[in-house]
């Protein structure tokens, strides 16, 4: 077994920090986080925002200061927003699909050639032929689609 | 010459200015009309219209936010200010994005009209010599792209209803159209911007982008092509407006200025 380093401690730190509307899924699994270093105490972290405007950033990046200023030895934080590489869904890990599903969100698919093709399986009972109901759901980065199988409305993450 | 950090870019006086000014005609478009279709909520003839909004106004005031940012980066001040306190002389929006969005048609004809002409704006804006640009506007492009995916079938389906609908469509395109060309001026410092490699093309190369874009829609809503739209009589990128800004911004600033510890 290879040795625990700092780096990972400082992971599992973030691991502990949730989508504020996700309480399950932490921003690693969601795959904002692009990078993190530390030097001497002084600890920098990267997020990649999965929509620029999207209002739970100032939440997430005050729960990144408040648990990694709570390890030993962490004088300072720096979170820091980058744009580069973009955010994109399919970066939300194999665990972060799985716990999307639990809450009841299909996770997102790949973009078809045809932009409305964009319909997930559902999170329910697994059916593929849905359509699109909503573009738009109750976050920027959620629609809302209905599945003919077991006839429900069912929230996916956009691809994007 | 490419420029990494708001430092390199503000080592030449003359590319910061041109940097400055095409920052603030983004932030200030995407500004006012995500502050318009908030005006929507609760309002939209039907749900899914109304749930749509609300999370295109979220991204239009996203994005602004974070061309605000770039502009503090350089020195301005902070977003929250420049968003609030700033007079309607010293903003850069196109005029017709300022104006009340009148009836469904109206807002459905504005915003298509706009998502398209900043489609190929941000598009010659992901090579921008100015890095921080470029990246922002390569992840705002995956945003937008769900806006026109929503707005541009409503443009056509009322189109081809026919009747009060159709009437409707064309009324508003024959009123939006004085103005529409206000979009694509790119005020005083379009040539540096140029020169600097801020933007790939000037304004005229902008219409005929745009006007590549729009057609095709126009054709699929059985809609005749009006032309390009003419030089429009105030420039908003050159800080002219109407007393439709001034409104706007009071009703927009009225939390904060009524109460200026207020926090939301
Ligand atoms: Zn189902």
């Amino acid at each position: 077994m290879r040795k625990a380093t700092r780096g990972d401690a400082l992971m599992e730190v973030l691991q502990a920090v949730k989508d504020p509307e996700i309480p399950d899924l932490s921003i690693l699994e969601l795959g904002m986080v692009n990078r993190v270093t530390e030097d001497g105490g002084e600890v920098k972290v990267e997020l990649m925002p999965t929509f620029v405007g999207c209002p739970a950033l100032d939440l997430i990046s005050r729960d990144v200061r408040e648990n990694l200023f709570r390890q030993e030895g962490v004088k300072e934080v720096e979170v820091k927003f980058v744009m580069d590489p973009p955010w994109t869904s399919d970066r939300i890990t194999p665990e972060g699909r799985e716990k999307l599903k639990g809450f009841g969100i299909a996770p997102p698919r790949d973009r078809g050639a045809d932009p409305m093709d964009i319909v997930p399986e559902c999170p329910y009972c697994g059916a593929g032929e849905g359509e699109v109901h909503n573009l738009f759901g109750p976050t920027a980065c959620r629609s809302i689609f209905y599945c003919k199988n077991c006839r429900q409305p069912f929230e996916g993450m956009k691809p994007v | 010459m490419i420029m990494e950090t708001a430092d390199q870019a503000a080592q030449n006086p003359g590319c910061r200015r041109a940097l400055a000014e095409l920052l603030y005609q983004l932030a200030d478009d995407e500004l006012c009309l995500g502050h318009r279709d908030s005006e929507w909520l609760g309002l939209a003839p039907d749900i899914e219209g109304d749930v749509a909004f609300s999370s295109i106004a979220q991204d239009e005031v996203g994005h602004a936010v974070f061309y605000l940012g770039l502009l503090h980066e350089l020195g301005e001040e902070s977003p929250d200010r420049l968003a609030f306190f700033r007079k309607a002389e010293e903003r850069k929006n196109a005029v017709l994005l300022e104006q009340p969005n009148g009836d469904w048609a109206r807002t459905m004809v504005r915003h298509v009209l706009y998502d398209a002409f900043d489609d190929v704006r941000t598009e010659a804006l992901v090579n921008s010599s100015y890095r921080p640009l470029a990246r922002g506007v390569a992840k705002i492009r995956r945003e937008e792209h769900y806006h026109l995916l929503q707005l541009k079938p409503w443009f056509i389906r009322l189109a081809r209803a026919g009747g009060e609908a159709r009437k409707r469509v064309e009324r508003a395109v024959g009123e939006v159209w004085s103005e529409a060309g206000g979009f694509f001026s790119l005020g005083d410092e379009e040539e540096e911007m140029i020169r600097s490699g801020l933007i790939a093309c000037g304004s005229e190369e902008l219409a005929r982008r745009w006007e590549m874009r729009v057609k095709p829609v126009f054709d699929e809503a059985g809609l005749t092509w009006p032309g390009l739209p003419p030089a429009p009589g105030k420039d908003g990128r050159r800080g002219e407006h109407t007393e439709d800004l001034t409104e706007l911004i009071r009703t927009m600033s009225e939390v904060v200025v009524t109460d200026s510890a207020a926090r939301w």
